[in-house]
């Protein structure tokens, strides 16, 4: 519903009126105008992509650009409130989950439209779920629901009312479908037919997408005004961090989203409303020793990296705290392990990040015969602690980590030699040859439900990244692990899902096949031309309400 | 006689092209990281997506196979397909190639007018102090990264294609220096001085035949040390020609597209430095 | 050899020796880390302030000159000496040999050489010696590094070949590589020494950026390389001068070459 001005017949036959209430009667008419102009032309937002959108296609996204492009033009049934981080009814107006986790109906909101002016159905639900589900398409989307072997049946029960089963249970399966963009089974546009704020108005490659106002948008606001306010979205393909804030000083683009720490303090220092620190995101940096049997390396270090007590050692001389001091600008924090504290529910708050102690350090590895001769850490065979730690090229800070945990582990000893490799050759060695003896490296969370990780905790999986692919499990520590992976996703009971992750979480700390050192603050930027944004931890960080934006240019 | 030199040469370019596209593939071939994609380190991937994942690399696994239906392929127009961006090559190749040209035509101008300058006025003046500030200056722009100059021309809202003449023209200089001052050291040079011909007589008579061709051969390696500096500033501006393009594809181990680019740049440098061969004969000349 | 030549000579033998007593003059190790002090201005304890993890940059900077004093002119050298030989060498024999060997000279520019060197790297060891890992690095440039000057030795060569003089030489009856090598090469100099003085700072600035390949010089040692790539920020070029600092030495060190080799460039000419 829009709001108009009104020419109420009463107030023409009351030409003899003072003026003052002319004068005023305009005044509140202008308002009106202003108001429905703040409402319908919302301005351009601005802001940068880092890398080039690899598809548009919103059931085959995993990279982050083309999963900022889905955000803003996905419809989707079911949405996280980026702030809350509660589900929120989207085209669905309400939903239930069986309780074995099996199956999910829905009931849809109807009189909605396509950007192209099809209808919106249960149809194109089921639809876009088949394609989801097509062991053809090998959509990472669609991976997140594939718990167990067997086809995915959809039940359309009226145009708006659609149950989905699935052969398996499927932990957290409501909040799953906060990313899946829901297609058209009829529009000739195909998936560029879209249920979201926006739709793609233009792409230039290596250059710049827009984005336009969706004007079938189905959305109001609470007084009824149609959103998206915004008119249009212009994303900057700029992969260079630098540039990307020159622009922003420049006022040339309107938001930075994981902005580097050191313009953090440099844009605080003269602009401090235009930067927000939400505290620590799901990010973390971590180093992990390869364990892989078959791996090219030494006998002897390979029997240094699978000692836990080697890892905790490593583990105990290494200062997170200066890590976040130094290389973050006091912008992240010690981690504790796989889950950040940003992640109220999951994250295990028994834990505490490892105290940095190189006494401490010295007297773990001690345990496994490990001592100093003349400054030289050496194992009980007498052969010197020396290994290497490689990491990617080009991030600044992560390279800084790696010669700070280099200098911290000179002191107990460790001759650490460190080598930079470009990404490609950095996953050969870690996921081909295993040519490696350490590495450093991120991890960016994009899922708070542990159930997203499955592959990278079960012993058996392709991303169980220090000793992947395993037939067994090679240790009890890991079988136990995968033994309680599994009941947490097979489980639909919260708390038990919970007690399971929490012992997931207590074996890594003690075990540290994972040596976690920070979590990351979700830092932005965000311009005074900008409003009603409040960034979050959460991706996308600044623009989660993308709709309910407006942009004001002087 | 030139007739057949340009026919030969032509003939020369193709073969030289063909190998060039053939070596560059099996550069990238056997260099690791090639049939890897950070992909398949998304932990929602299971094992059989990740397996797909790796498929689609394998038909470039025997190169010699891959670059022969490119081959085949690019005869009726088809380039193929860039993996990493997933799009026709040809269609990257077209929007990009009109802004690295413009960029690096521009960028080659620039520095062979300022290097020339320079190199000119050094050996009309004959003032060591002046030979010793020019010599300066491009040595400064010489130690600058090219990283640097590509930040400074975003910062200045400069043009990429200056950052890419600073890059190239301290190169252009030295050579031209060194070869310009050779030339006027000659003895009919002197003797053509001491009987008052006008430098731009000398110029144009007597030193251009001399040195001419060695110019021209400075002129055609000046593209493809153009063409190499484009990489940088495009990726660092954020400018979507070819340079950019080529440093996505050596990231993302791109065959089909580095393999054209790598075909695109050969041509290029053949067809300057064959061009500066051809025209150098023609000048003739020779020393004293 | 005039004064200026011998001020040269002396200012670079200054700035070799300071850097090998680098050990007595640094105020700290290179690799030393004051964390409180992370990305410090100039003071008086640190006179080019510290880097981003607190290591004293003057001493970096000190230390860093050795490898990257010693080994660039190196490798310039070498990429000098295949150039003359390529292309010189090519340009005097003339005809097929020529033409064969300026193909390959424009292939060589043409091709993607970093997968050369990413190969280069996966067939070292990953606890390679520092030194080990710059020696294969300056050797690989310097290797890579020489196909530019070919092609205008080539053009060069070829136009001395039929020069009156050396006609004359042969008419004398010196022939074959005696006369390249007394009466050709000489008169390559200009370009040599060209190709020469510009491939010692392309050689230093291109060390640091193999190292995104894993090549060069690793880490905590310092090169000139690894500290101009501190410039490559804008927050660094625009707010930090005193970053600018290795620039400057470079560039005096340059210009002191130029100055130094000048003689000979006029006696080339």
């Amino acid at each position: 519903m829009t709001r108009r001005p009104s020419f109420s017949p009463a107030l023409s036959a009351r030409v003899q009126r003072p003026a003052f209430f002319s004068i005023a009667s305009v005044v509140i008419v202008a308002c009106l105008f202003v108001d429905s102009a703040v409402a319908q032309g919302g301005g351009e937002l601005r802001f940068c992509l880092h890398s080039e959108p690899k598809t548009f296609n919103p059931l085959l996204v995993e990279d982050d650009a083309s999963e900022s492009i889905r955000y803003l033009t996905g419809g989707v049934l079911v949405r996280m409130n980026r702030q809350t981080q509660g589900l929120e009814p989207e085209l669905a107006q309400s939903w239930e989950v069986s309780k074995d986790s099996r199956q999910i109906a829905f009931k849809l909101r109807t009189g909605i439209a396509f950007s192209d002016g099809t209808p919106f159905s249960a149809e194109d639900v089921a639809y876009t779920v088949q394609q989801l589900m097509d062991p053809a398409l090998h959509s990472p989307t669609g991976d997140a629901f594939r718990s167990g072997p067997g086809n995915v049946e959809t039940k359309i029960i009226s145009p708006s009312q659609i149950s989905i089963t699935f052969p398996a249970a499927v932990a957290g399966l409501d909040r799953l479908f906060d990313q899946v963009a829901i297609v058209s089974a009829h529009s000739p546009k195909k998936e560029m037919a879209v249920l979201g704020p926006f739709v793609m108005a233009d792409y230039k490659a290596g250059s710049s997408v827009l984005l336009k106002r969706n004007p079938n948008y189905w959305k109001s606001d609470a007084q009824g005004r149609k959103l998206p306010y915004l008119d249009s979205i212009a994303l900057e393909i700029q992969p260079t961090r630098d540039v990307e804030m020159l622009r922003f000083k420049r006022g040339e683009i309107d938001l930075i989203n994981a902005l580097d720490s050191e313009y953090y303090d440099k844009l605080a220092a003269t602009s401090p409303q235009q930067v927000h620190d939400a505290g620590p995101s799901l990010d973390g940096e971590e180093v992990w020793f390869n364990e892989v049997a078959k791996a090219p390396i030494q006998a002897y270090k390979r029997a240094w990296f699978r000692s836990a007590n080697f890892r905790k050692g490593i583990s105990q001389a290494i200062n997170r705290e200066d890590l976040s001091r130094v290389v973050f600008h006091g912008h992240a924090q010690p981690a504790v392990g796989a889950v950040s504290p940003a992640n109220k529910f999951w994250f295990n708050a028994k834990l505490k990040p490892e105290v940095y102690s190189p006494d401490t350090a010295l007297k773990t590895l001690q345990a496994d015969g490990f001592h100093m001769d003349n400054g030289v850490l050496k194992d009980r065979d007498g052969s010197a602690v020396v290994f290497s730690i490689i990491t990617n090229s080009g991030n600044k800070y992560r390279e800084q980590m790696a010669v700070m945990i280099q200098d911290d582990l000179q002191k107990i000893g460790v001759h650490v030699n460190l080598v930079t490799l470009d990404f490609p050759s950095l996953i050969a060695r870690m996921t081909q040859t295993f040519d490696y003896e350490a590495i450093l490296l991120g991890v960016t969370n994009v899922d708070l439900d542990p159930n997203g990780e499955m592959n990278l905790w079960l012993s058996s999986s392709e991303n169980h990244q220090w000793n992947p692919q395993q037939k067994t499990p090679e240790t009890p520590w890991e079988a136990e692990i995968d033994k309680l992976m599994r009941a947490q996703a097979s489980s639909a009971d919260a708390a038990k899902r919970k007690e399971a992750f929490d012992r997931v979480q207590e074996i890594v700390y003690e075990q540290a096949p994972f040596i976690f050192l920070i979590n990351k603050n979700a830092l932005s930027a965000v311009s005074t031309v900008v409003h009603g944004a409040s960034p979050v931890i959460l991706h996308p960080q600044t623009f989660w309400n993308a709709e309910q934006l407006t942009v004001v240019r002087k | 006689m030139l007739g057949w030199r340009i026919v030969r040469h032509g003939l020369a370019i193709v073969a030289i092209v063909l190998l060039g596209g053939l070596l560059s593939a099996v550069l990238v071939r056997l260099a690791p990281g090639f049939d890897v994609d950070e992909e398949q380190l998304d932990p929602h991937l299971n094992a059989a997506s990740v397996q797909a994942l790796r498929a689609t690399r394998l038909q470039e696994r025997n190169v010699f196979a891959f670059y022969f239906h490119s081959l085949q392929r690019a005869v009726h127009g088809d380039l193929g397909t860039s993996l990493s961006l997933r799009q026709p090559v040809t269609t990257l190749l077209r929007e990009r190639a009109p802004l690295t040209l413009k960029l690096v035509g521009i960028g080659l101008l620039f520095s062979w007018a300022v290097a020339m300058a320079m190199a000119l006025s050094a050996a009309w003046l004959r003032v060591s102090a002046y030979d010793a500030l020019t010599t300066f200056v491009s040595g400064t722009f010489l130690c600058i990264p090219a990283a640097v100059l590509a930040l400074l021309s975003v910062l200045w809202n400069v043009p990429g294609s200056l950052a890419i003449g600073l890059i190239v023209f301290p190169r252009v200089y030295r050579y031209a220096r060194n070869l310009l001052a050779k030339a006027y050291s000659l003895p009919h040079i002197i003797t053509a001085r001491a009987k008052g011909l006008g430098e731009l007589r000398i110029l144009f008579w007597h030193v251009v035949p001399v040195v001419g061709a060695q110019l021209l051969a400075v002129a055609g390696v000046s593209v493809s040390i153009a063409v190499g500096a484009a990489i940088p500033v495009e990726a660092l501006c954020g400018l979507p020609g070819v340079g950019q393009l080529a440093w996505q594809a050596a990231l993302a181990r791109d065959l089909p597209l580095l393999m054209n680019i790598t075909i695109l740049v050969t041509l290029v440098t053949l067809l300057a430095n064959s061009g500066a061969d051809v025209i150098g004969r023609m000048l003739g000349g020779q020393e004293a | 050899m005039t004064a200026w030549r011998k001020l040269a000579c002396l200012l670079l033998l200054l700035v070799v020796g300071v850097s090998l007593a680098a050990n007595w003059l640094a105020p700290a190790g290179y690799a030393r880390q004051y964390r409180e002090a992370a990305g410090a201005p100039p003071s008086q304890a640190h006179w080019l302030g510290t880097d981003e993890i607190g290591r004293d940059r003057f001493a970096r900077v000190l230390y860093g000159t050795r490898i990257s004093l010693l080994l660039a002119p190196a490798a310039a050298l070498l990429s000098t000496l295949m150039a003359a030989l390529a292309g010189g060498l090519a340009g005097y024999v003339g005809g097929l040999w020529a033409r064969l060997a300026m193909a390959v000279t424009d292939l060589f520019l043409s091709l993607p050489w970093l997968f050369l060197l990413i190969t280069v790297r996966a067939v070292m060891p990953l606890n390679v010696s520092p030194m080990a890992s710059v020696l294969v690095t300056f050797s690989m440039l310097g290797l890579l590094g020489w196909t530019s000057a070919a092609r205008v030795l080539c053009s060069r060569a070829r136009t001395l070949r039929d020069a009156d003089f050396v006609t004359q030489a042969r008419a004398s009856g010196i022939r074959g590589m005696r006369l390249f090598w007394i009466h050709v090469m000489p008169n390559l100099k200009p370009v040599l020494y060209a190709q020469f003085l510009i491939s010692i700072p392309v050689f230093i600035l291109s060390e640091a950026n193999l190292g995104i390949l894993g090549l060069g010089v690793a880490e905590p040692m310092p090169s000139w390389g690894s500290l101009l790539k501190e410039l490559e920020g804008l927050t660094s070029i625009s707010e930090e001068p005193w970053k600018f600092v290795p620039l400057i030495l470079l560039v005096v060190v340059v210009t002191l070459f130029q100055f130094v080799l000048s003689r000979q460039e006029e006696v080339a000419a």
